[in-house]
């Protein structure tokens, strides 16, 4: 067992860890954050996407003893004071989930994408979403969501 | 429709809220106190017998609870897990339904890849993973058959010694033999096709969650499970396989990642938990790997088939002869015999008035995992078949596709004025306007325009393809006697309950159940018109057997057409009782009333009182009418009185890639016609992940097992699946022609994208190859890029 420190939406955990559990595990488990999901065992579906000292990774890549120190956003942290993310209400907005098990990894992947590229093309959000799987929108309505999302954020940087 | 507020509209969905904050409540999200965690031990062999097992070294690792074994399963007498559906041979011979166990005994053989012999059952999942591993198992290894027209060949190896020739059952449908051999020779024209559809895995993302628990308290089982259909799992799993009375099982299939059908049928590993956990008396979850998943999930399609159209001098179509070799796998799943014959079969008319008709089929048995019905179910393998025949037939005759479909389409009919069309394969369709979405779809398109392009193309040495589908299906799945003559063990009917509150609020409960489809919006869409009540005030409540009556679950686009139609019927009783209080208070006749906008309105007066009163007073009958119950609650089954019948017309539009053959797909236009529609943005949702499995199918898709049974591909980094960057934006429209036999006019919409698509791209392709004057007749699904361009260098 080792002892890790890792601060998750913003609080502060402690806990003891088997060196083999992976990060989704711990967030899953230990902390009852299940709103990463866990869709397969190659790192290939996208849909434990978190964001580790801001960076989106699959958190099923990752041990948690890895994370010791981190910062960490998940699903659950991403609305602050109630008020939904711009790329969570565009997912609403658009219809760009059906079954919602892959969307909270979908959320945070293009949550990053647009931290680096806020005015992406239709290709760079195709691109930037490569890595997580939906099996169910056939992602038109999730490239729409993103592109609301995208446009949302410009017009909040403008009031500000 | 006393006012249509939400109906038509693209509300959003009220579901969404919990999934975007992360609030889902999947299987295995849920933890229960004590629970435990299953592991099983699987064969690594496709064929193999069971020597022993030894599991007494893993008994004593740490964590671990409990091992079972399939002699432990054997002892107890435990039934295997049934088919829902019985095809009998041509001849009159019953089906073949070997035994499926739980879990393989000693001195029995595995069947499958992953076929379970153990199950170890630990306080945590690593420790049940690191005890699985340490139960020794001697097998011995024998020959396996994984190919359907093979398996059916002189020699080859047996999956169950009870069936002869590895045949579940043979099968016929259409028109005498006799009489479509005469019309196949007689026609001046013979297009002829040998293909396979390849087999498909599922791939819901989220995988199959079980949670068995055994409360001894109360003597009641409870199973969490990722299922379409919980009542039907009940049923099976207490009826045929555990023996164990209903009453004492509650089955909840909370929020669920997708299925696509893989999630409809009953898993032996169901049964196993919820047994496993009244010998240990504690709860036992036990959550699929993705690489499990690959293995144990129905797969779907998997044919083998000859195709011939006959056609005229004119272009008419004379005569269809389809011989098919259906995969069945290792067993029948629970609608395994139904998908290739009576889902299959059925749909062979298409849209076109074809007059002689005849297949024949075989079920067959392989050392693969069971195949199951898989988004379309069926209709996508008729649908390719006939669309491929269509497109290739035109190429071949120098015809037009599009005008060649127009000549032999089945004229308009709407199904009230004019009849159902009776074709020759048993169906009557309800209503339909084949024209109508084939010039739509060729309008979007800018057909005209489109072949000059591609000639343009051609000349510069591009291979430009343009591809049609215009499928037709049948959903709504079905009146019960029909389904069950053609052999159903159960009817498919859907109850659904309307009760209202004392103050008004509404709670619906349905035998429908949602995983993505949006039943919550859709179905409170529903009751908020037709009361005249805000959304807000209406709760749609699935997925729970003990709060839900009965229910036959969600596939084949039956949500809509027949669990829908039960929320009107019993909204229809709450008026019709309402209108009694109504009148009573009122001091007049029920007849006098008039019921809009959530109130009850003396005709010609302005004499009213609203839903909510009416409501309390049904609850607090102080002032009431005589010899009527008190309380507003009522529950229907609606059993449809015909199948419905969507259809639509596809285009593809691809660009081929002559030194690489890689296909990339331009533009991808879908016109639906899928009767009313309630929500339209989740109708187009639907539409769209259809396309994508459909596309998916057509040029990434596909599982593959080596000759020794192992699936080569199965996992995400191996089996390629439509990723964001693999598809365009999709050019969708829709028609609208009423179903004439459900209250809501509604025909389904959950699988048509993924019927139509199929034999578009494919067919693009081909017509891309053409037009660059490579005469190839088929390539084999999925279209790489190697295959492309290996059928170009072999041209
Ligand atoms: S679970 Fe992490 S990528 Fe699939
Ligand atoms: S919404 Fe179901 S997998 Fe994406």
């Amino acid at each position: 067992m080792t002892q890790i420190t890792v601060k998750v939406n913003g609080k502060v955990h402690s806990h003891e860890v088997e060196p083999r559990t992976l990060l989704a595990h711990y967030l899953r488990e230990q902390l009852s954050l299940t709103g990463t999901h866990i869709g397969c065992d190659t790192s290939s579906c996208g849909s434990c996407t978190i964001h580790m000292d801001g960076m989106a990774v699959k958190s099923c890549s990752i041990l948690a003893v890895q994370a010791d120190g981190c910062e960490i956003t998940t699903i659950e942290g991403l609305a602050t004071d109630g008020q939904l993310h711009p790329v969570q209400a565009g997912f609403k907005e658009c219809h760009g989930l059906q079954c919602g098990f892959c969307t909270t990894g979908m959320i945070m992947t293009a949550v990053d994408l647009l931290n680096q590229n806020p005015d992406p093309t239709e290709s760079d959000i195709r691109h930037g979403l490569e890595g997580n799987f939906c099996r169910c929108t056939g992602y038109h309505n999730i490239v729409r969501s993103v592109q609301w999302a995208a446009e949302a954020m410009k017009k909040e940087i403008m009031v500000e | 429709m006393s006012n249509t507020k939400y109906i038509g509209q693209s509300v959003k969905r009220v579901e969404d809220k919990r999934f975007i904050t992360g609030k889902g409540r999947y299987t295995d999200d849920i933890k229960l106190v004590g629970m435990t965690y299953a592991a099983f031990v699987r064969s690594p062999y496709a064929h193999a017998k069971v020597l022993s097992i030894e599991s007494a070294e893993a008994l004593e690792m740490p964590g671990v609870v409990a091992i079972f074994t399939g002699d432990d399963i054997k002892a107890s007498g435990i039934g295997g897990v049934p088919t829902g559906w019985v095809i009998n041979f041509r001849n009159g011979d019953t089906m073949k339904e070997p035994p499926h166990p739980l879990l393989i005994a000693t001195s029995s053989t595995a069947k499958h890849i992953g076929d379970p012999v153990a199950v170890v059952i630990a306080e945590t999942y690593a420790q049940a993973v690191d005890a699985a591993e340490a139960v020794v198992v001697d097998w011995e290894d024998l020959p396996a058959v994984t190919d359907a027209f093979k398996a059916t060949q002189d020699g080859a190896t047996l999956v169950h010694d009870s069936a002869p020739g590895n045949l579940a059952f043979d099968w016929e449908l259409g028109n005498p033999i006799s009489e479509v051999d005469a019309a196949i020779e007689a026609s001046a024209h013979v297009t002829t096709l040998d293909f396979i559809n390849q087999r498909m895995v599922p791939n819901a993302i989220e995988p199959r969650s079980y949670i068995g628990h055994y409360d001894e308290a109360t003597d009641k089982y409870t199973l969490y499970t990722s299922t379409q259909n919980p009542h039907l799992i009940r049923l099976l799993m207490c009826a045929f396989v555990l023996g164990i009375p209903e009453h004492k099982v509650r089955v909840l299939g909370p929020d669920v990642g997708g299925g696509f059908g893989s999630k409809i049928f009953h898993y032996t590993e169901e049964a196993l938990v919820t047994w496993a956990s009244q010998k240990i008396k504690r709860p036992i979850k036990w959550t699929e790997t993705r690489s499990e998943a690959f293995m144990l999930d129905a797969h779907g399609r998997d044919h083998v088939s000859k195709a011939e159209m006959g056609f005229d001098a004119e272009g008419n179509v004379t005569a269809l002869r389809i011989k098919t070799y259906a995969n069945l796998g290792a067993y029948l799943s629970t609608f395994g015999p139904v998908v290739p014959t009576f889902l299959h079969g059925t749909l062979l008319q298409g849209l076109y008035t074809t007059p002689k008709i005849h297949i024949e089929l075989y079920g067959v048995f392989t050392h693969t995992v069971a195949v199951d019905a898989y988004r379309g179910a069926g209709r996508p393998e008729a649908t390719y078949l006939l669309e491929r025949l269509m497109d290739l037939a035109a190429l071949e005759m120098g015809k037009d596709p599009v005008e060649l479909r127009k000549r032999n389409f089945i004229p308009a009919f709407d199904g009230v004025e004019q009849p159902g069309y009776q074709t020759q394969v048993a169906l009557q369709y309800d209503s339909g306007n084949y024209h109508g979405v084939l010039e739509r779809a060729v309008e979007m398109l800018d057909y005209g325009n489109f072949r000059k392009e591609q000639k343009e193309a051609a000349q510069n040495g591009k291979l430009l393809g343009v591809g049609f589908s215009t499928y037709i299906e049948a959903c709504g799945i079905a009146p019960s006697a029909v389904v069950g003559a053609l052999g159903a063990r159960a009817g498919l009917y859907e109850s659904a309950q309307v009760r209202v509150q004392p103050t008004g609020k509404v709670s619906v409960f349905s035998g429908s159940h949602s995983h993505g489809q949006g039943h919550e919006t859709t179905f409170a869409q529903i009751v908020a018109d037709k009361f005249g009540i805000p959304m807000e005030d209406v709760d749609i409540v699935h997925g729970d057997s003990d709060a839900v009556a009965f229910g036959m679950g969600t596939y084949g686009s039956r949500s809509l057409a027949v669990g829908g139609s039960a929320i009107v019927k019993s909204i229809d009783k709450v008026l019709e009782k309402g209108a009694k209080i109504a009148a009573h208070k009122l001091e007049c006749a029920a007849d006098d009333l008039e019921f809009a906008e959530g109130k009850w309105t003396v005709k010609g007066t302005d004499q009213s009182i609203s839903f909510g009163d009416v409501a309390l007073t049904a609850y607090i009958p102080h002032v009431y009418p005589e010899g009527l119950e008190p309380g507003m609650d009522f529950s229907s089954f609606y059993d449809p009185a015909n199948f419905t019948y969507p259809f639509g017309c596809h285009i593809a539009v691809v660009e081929v890639d002559k030194e690489t053959g890689k296909v990339r797909l331009r533009r991808f236009i879908a016109v639906d016609d899928v009767g009313n529609v309630i929500n339209p943005m989740i109708v187009d949702g639907q539409i769209h992940g259809g396309l994508a499995q459909g596309i998916g199918q057509a040029l990434l898709e596909g599982a593959i097992y080596d000759e020794n049974g192992q699936l080569t591909n199965g996992s995400y980094m191996d089996y390629a699946m439509p990723r964001a960057d693999d598809l365009p934006m999709f050019e969708v429209d829709r028609q609208i022609t009423p179903c004439p036999h459900n209250p809501l006019g509604v025909k389904g919409a959950g699988e048509a994208g993924c019927i139509g698509s199929t034999p578009a791209v494919v067919n693009a392709v081909i017509d891309a190859l053409w037009s660059g004057g490579y005469q190839v007749k088929d390539i084999a699904m999925p279209l790489t890029g190697e295959r492309v361009w290996r059928a170009m260098q072999n041209n």
